[in-house]
């Protein structure tokens, strides 16, 4: 059976084109896919048979259905983080992209000067670690961080808290550190998509008597769509794979209000001896990441057609 | 273009404000590196001297020089192994067709999906299942598998747009598909594997779940997973700290200084678009 398969293979290529049967094909990817189904495929098959047990990492596991996933929305300290993670990506993603279509569009009106050194400076918190990062962050929401330290010296002083262990406002601060990283590799997105839009639509619109806003809805703005999509795309599955500046900067807190998913696994399994309850937010967490991305996309295409 | 003055002054206005935005946590963290420790605290200031003892001071009280090493070590075996297995396997892929090829390209693209929160418990018990929790293995060989997902897809689309002639000059004076690939299109794909490289370097040497997860013992720690445990010990010890942030980020800063293009288009192409 096999030999004859291959045998069906070698024929089929050999009209092609010349040279050796193309079933070579399956040697040169034989590593790459050992490696990537053995750790990460089978992992990750692992992780949802793991999801169906109540399992402490040590004692016998046992049988539990679904119940770890009924619990995501049942259980407040679980639903909680995917609430957590959906106000994030507001900082993680939408105010950086908003951010990028303001830099972006400024550049397109004026030829800048220095256009390099701004675009590598802007983009530069993007390349840094994430722990570097989170000290840079904690340093600035500090009691007497560089955040207090500008409330006071314009008379804010009433404002002036330790801001990542305000219930309230440690959520926000968070994301605004997230903000910071992202919004440079949108404006970077934006800005070679902006340089590809003719020159003449502009003049066009000037001509029209367009201010700088009706330039940038009815130019800059459509032209950008499909860069808009990407940078949605990067900035949501790299907000809602965000664990490191969670655990860094509050480790969920405090108390449980700047909790994500992300963070949730590993505090279940590795923290709390709740695997079972800590692989069904991973999954949870890789469906959610799966769909956002299909639904950018799909979002983005259905308006061009 | 004929601009007014405003405008100009406005878009420059906007650029400098975000500039110093960016720069601000960052700046921070160096004044804080080059003060004496007495001086060194969260808040924005200049520093007082150039007290570069704090970065001796780091690797070696702080053991950065051996965090270090073995994030030098880590991130080599990753991205040479990342990067021959993901040229293998996009040379398949982009140059030659067989059943199954699109099914499987397609589980490639999937795994640029999978978050690491995924598959990180069940490696935590495989690794230790088989003994090789705590050792660089279980360092290298997770960070391999994820990178040749991005590897794959990334060099594929060079394959696939490399010259058809080309290769089938190459054949025609006798070429084996292995000397074409290593003879002809690997030395001409240059931008695209400097591409992947530093783009998997960066990822691995700013690892920090897997590191957290997977190993335990101090002398295997890479340089974030180091810093953030100095962060716990010694969180008062500010220049330090800083000290060590700036040995954690400067590899990657300088690589991204002189890669710059090639960062950023590897970066942006982390969205599938096909």
């Amino acid at each position: 059976m096999a030999w004859e398969a291959a045998a069906r293979v070698r024929n089929r290529y050999r009209r092609r084109s010349p040279g050796e049967p193309r079933a070579v094909g399956y040697l040169y990817l034989l590593p790459a896919l050992a490696v990537f189904v053995l750790l990460v495929l089978v992992p990750l098959g692992q992780s949802v048979w793991y999801s169906l047990f109540d399992w402490d990492g040590l004692t016998p596991a046992t049988w539990a259905g679904l119940s770890n996933y009924t619990g995501l929305v049942t259980d407040p300290t679980l639903r909680a983080p995917f609430v957590h993670a959906l106000v994030l990506l507001v900082f993680y993603a939408l105010v950086p992209i908003a951010i990028g279509l303001l830099l972006a569009a400024a550049m397109s009106r004026v030829r800048v000067h220095g256009l390099t050194f701004f675009r590598t400076v802007l983009f530069l918190p993007q390349v840094l670690a994430m722990v570097v990062v989170a000290v840079a962050w904690r340093w600035i929401y500090a009691p007497d961080g560089v955040l207090n330290q500008v409330l006071r010296l314009v008379g804010l002083d009433g404002l002036t808290r330790s801001w990542l262990g305000d219930f309230t406002l440690a959520l926000p601060a968070v994301g605004v550190a997230g903000t910071w990283v992202g919004f440079g590799l949108c404006m970077v997105l934006f800005l070679a998509g902006v340089q590809t839009i003719p020159r003449e639509l502009y003049e066009a619109a000037r001509l029209d008597g367009a201010g700088a806003w009706q330039e940038f809805r009815a130019v800059t703005l459509p032209a950008l769509r499909p860069q808009v999509a990407v940078a949605a795309t990067l900035t949501i599955v790299a907000g809602l794979r965000n664990f490191d500046l969670i655990y860094l900067t509050t480790s969920g807190g405090p108390g449980n209000s700047t909790a994500v998913p992300a963070y949730e696994v590993y505090h279940r399994a590795f923290e709390t001896n709740q695997v079972g309850s800590a692989a069904a937010v991973g999954i949870a967490l890789t469906a959610l990441i799966f769909v956002l991305t299909v639904t950018v996309s799909r979002l983005v295409e259905g308006r061009e057609r | 273009m004929i601009t007014s003055r405003r405008d100009r002054v406005l878009t420059y206005a906007v650029l400098l404000v975000f500039t110093v935005l960016a720069l601000v946590p960052v700046l921070q963290v160096l004044s804080a590196a080059l003060s004496s420790p007495g001086a060194a605290g969260p808040g924005l200031r200049l520093p007082d001297g150039l007290h570069l003892e704090n970065f001796a001071d780091a690797w070696t009280r702080g053991q950065f020089g051996q965090y270090l090493r073995s994030s030098v070590l880590v991130s080599v075996a990753v991205v040479v192994t990342a990067a021959v297995l993901s040229t293998l396997a996009a040379y398949a892929f982009g140059t030659m067709r067989f059943p199954g090829a699109t099914v499987l390209f397609y589980l490639f693209v999937l795994g640029l999906t999978i978050p690491e929160e995924a598959v990180v418990i069940p490696l935590y018990y495989d690794f230790r299942g088989v003994g090789l929790l705590d050792t660089y293995w279980a360092l290298v060989l997770p960070q391999v598998a994820q990178s040749v997902a991005f590897g794959t897809f990334w060099m594929r689309t060079y394959f696939a747009g490399s010259s058809q002639a080309l290769i089938e000059a190459a054949r025609c004076d006798g070429a084996t598909s292995w000397g074409v690939l290593w003879r002809v299109l690997v030395p001409s794909g240059r931008p695209a594997i400097t591409t992947m490289l530093v783009i998997t370097f960066m990822w691995t040497w700013n690892e920090f779940l897997l590191a957290l997860v997977m190993v335990t013992s101090d002398s295997r720690r890479t340089v974030p997973l180091g810093l953030a445990f100095f962060q716990g010990q010694h969180s008062s010890d500010t220049a330090l700290l800083a000290a060590g942030a700036v040995l954690v980020a400067t590899p990657v800063v300088l690589v991204y200084l002189f890669f710059q293009r090639r960062f950023v288009e590897g970066m942006l192409s982390g969205a599938i678009k096909e």
